[in-house]
């Protein structure tokens, strides 16, 4: 067999299951946009810098522009697509809308992913830790004040929850 | 598609990967945490014919005391080893290390992103040797040794003579960095770690990591201190050590040393700091990371 060939792998993305044949070179990223056609998650810069394309593999935030979709097989992946809830949205996307955390929004399914993870680790951040939780996901419009507010206002509302 | 197409291997033990490394050669590549690997093959700046990926080999993912010392030919016992293919994130959250080794803990945060160190290996950025990170230049001022295997056999490397210039380890193509064995805290030894960088996570302008150790008279036996962002390679600052060798770590002995460090390395101007203001940074953090180290040495830190 060559190995530059198609390979099978399962995935369980946002709770669905998937089968699909991709070829090893294809990325996580270009996988979930193309293939699954979740193009929530977004690809700006490709090489790990820009924090767009921020997924969850089993549970932890990686680059989804730095993975192969090979590499998944087996994994359960997180997108932004499985944040919203029976309920509506997800309480952090909730405190973006509110603290109008987004503007154009290029950068916001990498940034509630990430923060999605961290408020699990650290439920009850500073303000210095939001930040440096944030230096790994770059925002072009809205200068970072109104994400770090949103992320401070969702850790505030969500500390009551169990 | 951004990178070129490759071949792919998942083996799951050390002894498949390496009959697929030294069966393709120079054609292909080990994949690790493919953080540095995965930008450049999306650049086409690699374009390795065959992958072979290291991920599912569970043998490769440890962190754990050094207790069987030099039955395997390795350094000990004492400290702590560290398998290749464990996450920087890992290391980063070890209580293990952070007993055994805790300039490691004390470093782990200033790698790139949470996200990147999700994925990215210790070993990785080990055998990557890019004279700006931070691993190299732990591993240098701890003494480390690294295990290196074959499928001819083994041997464990010293820090020293494992890093050979720019992004340049004495790995052969067809060998795999196994594991890492760093020695546990010793007595009047104090280390220190010290970076600027523009923001959190971003490669450092200039950095250092340093281990130094005084004999019973309070004077300095041994100093190792290893420079990141500010070098050519990952290497051992000699003649900033030379200064210290025999001295009290008094003011004047480490401010002499941090200027000599200034003048031995010879950083490069880029986009983000010209070489003299990088000159300075050494200066400074040197004397910072010293007074830390000498201060942790004697017990008073
Ligand atoms: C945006 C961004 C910012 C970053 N910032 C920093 C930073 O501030 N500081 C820093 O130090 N690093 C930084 N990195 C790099 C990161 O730490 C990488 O994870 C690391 O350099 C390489 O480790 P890896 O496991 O990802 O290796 P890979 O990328 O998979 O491999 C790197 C090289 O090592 C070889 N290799 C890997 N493991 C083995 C092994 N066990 N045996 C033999 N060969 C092997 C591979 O073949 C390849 O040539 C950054 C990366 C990105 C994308
Ligand atoms: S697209 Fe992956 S980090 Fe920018
Ligand atoms: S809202 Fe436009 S990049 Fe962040």
């Amino acid at each position: 067999m060559d190995a530059t060939q198609a390979v099978a792998i399962r995935v369980t993305v946002n709770g669905e299951r998937y089968e699909r044949s991709v070829e090893p070179r294809l990325l996580l990223s270009d996988f979930l946009r193309q293939e699954l056609g979740l193009s929530g998650t977004h690809v700006g810069c490709e090489h790990g810098v820009c924090g767009a394309c921020t997924v969850l593999l089993d549970g932890q935030p990686v680059r989804a522009c730095l993975v192969f979709a090979v590499q998944a097989d087996g994994s359960s992946i997180g997108t932004v697509e499985g944040l919203e809830r029976d309920d509506g949205l997800h309480p952090l996307q909730a405190a973006f809308k509110e603290a109008h955390g987004l503007q154009c929004g290029f950068c916001t399914p990498g940034i509630l992913m990430t923060m999605v993870a961290f408020l699990d680790e650290v439920p009850d951040p500073t303000e210095l830790e939001v930040r440096e939780a944030l230096s790994g996901n770059l925002c072009r419009c809205t200068g970072y004040q109104k994400i770090v507010e949103a992320v401070e206002a969702a850790a505030a509302g969500l500390g009551g929850k169990p | 598609m951004k990178p070129a197409s490759f071949e792919y291997h998942a083996p799951d033990s050390v002894e498949e990967a390496l009959g697929l490394l030294t069966e393709h050669g120079w054609d292909a590549k080990a994949l690790a945490g493919g953080q540095s690997l995965i930008p450049a093959m999306n650049f086409r700046l690699a374009r390795p014919a065959v992958l072979v990926d290291l991920n599912l080999i569970d043998e490769l993912a440890f962190i754990r005391r050094n207790e069987n010392g030099g039955g395997d030919g390795g350094p000990g016992p004492g400290g702590v080893r560290i398998g290749a293919m464990t996450r920087q994130r890992a290391v980063e959250k070890s209580e293990l290390v952070a007993e055994l080794a805790p300039l490691l803990t004390e470093m782990m945060p200033h790698i790139a992103h949470p996200q990147i160190r999700n994925r990215g290996t210790f070993g990785g950025s080990a055998v990557h040797a890019d004279p700006a990170s931070e691993i190299p230049a732990a591993l240098l001022a701890l003494d480390a040794s690294c295990r290196v295997r074959g499928v001819e056999g083994e041997r464990w490397v010293r820090a020293e003579e494992f890093f050979l210039g720019l992004f340049g380890t004495s790995l052969e193509p067809d060998e795999l960095l196994i594991e890492i064995a760093l020695p546990g805290p010793r007595e009047l030894t104090g280390c220190a770690f010290r970076e600027i960088s523009r923001r959190q996570g971003d490669y450092a302008l200039a950095g250092l990591a340093i281990r130094l150790t005084l004999d019973v008279k309070g004077r300095i036996q041994e100093a190792r201190l290893a420079y990141l962002g500010v070098g050519g390679a990952p290497a051992l600052a000699a003649s900033a050590a030379a200064v210290l060798i025999g001295e009290k770590p008094t003011a004047t002995v480490v401010e002499d040393a941090a200027r000599t460090a200034a003048g031995e390395l010879e950083p490069m101007e880029d986009m983000h700091a010209s070489a003299a203001y990088r000159s300075r940074l050494v200066e400074i953090l040197t004397r910072e990371a010293l007074a830390t180290a000498a201060e942790r040495a004697s017990g008073s830190g």
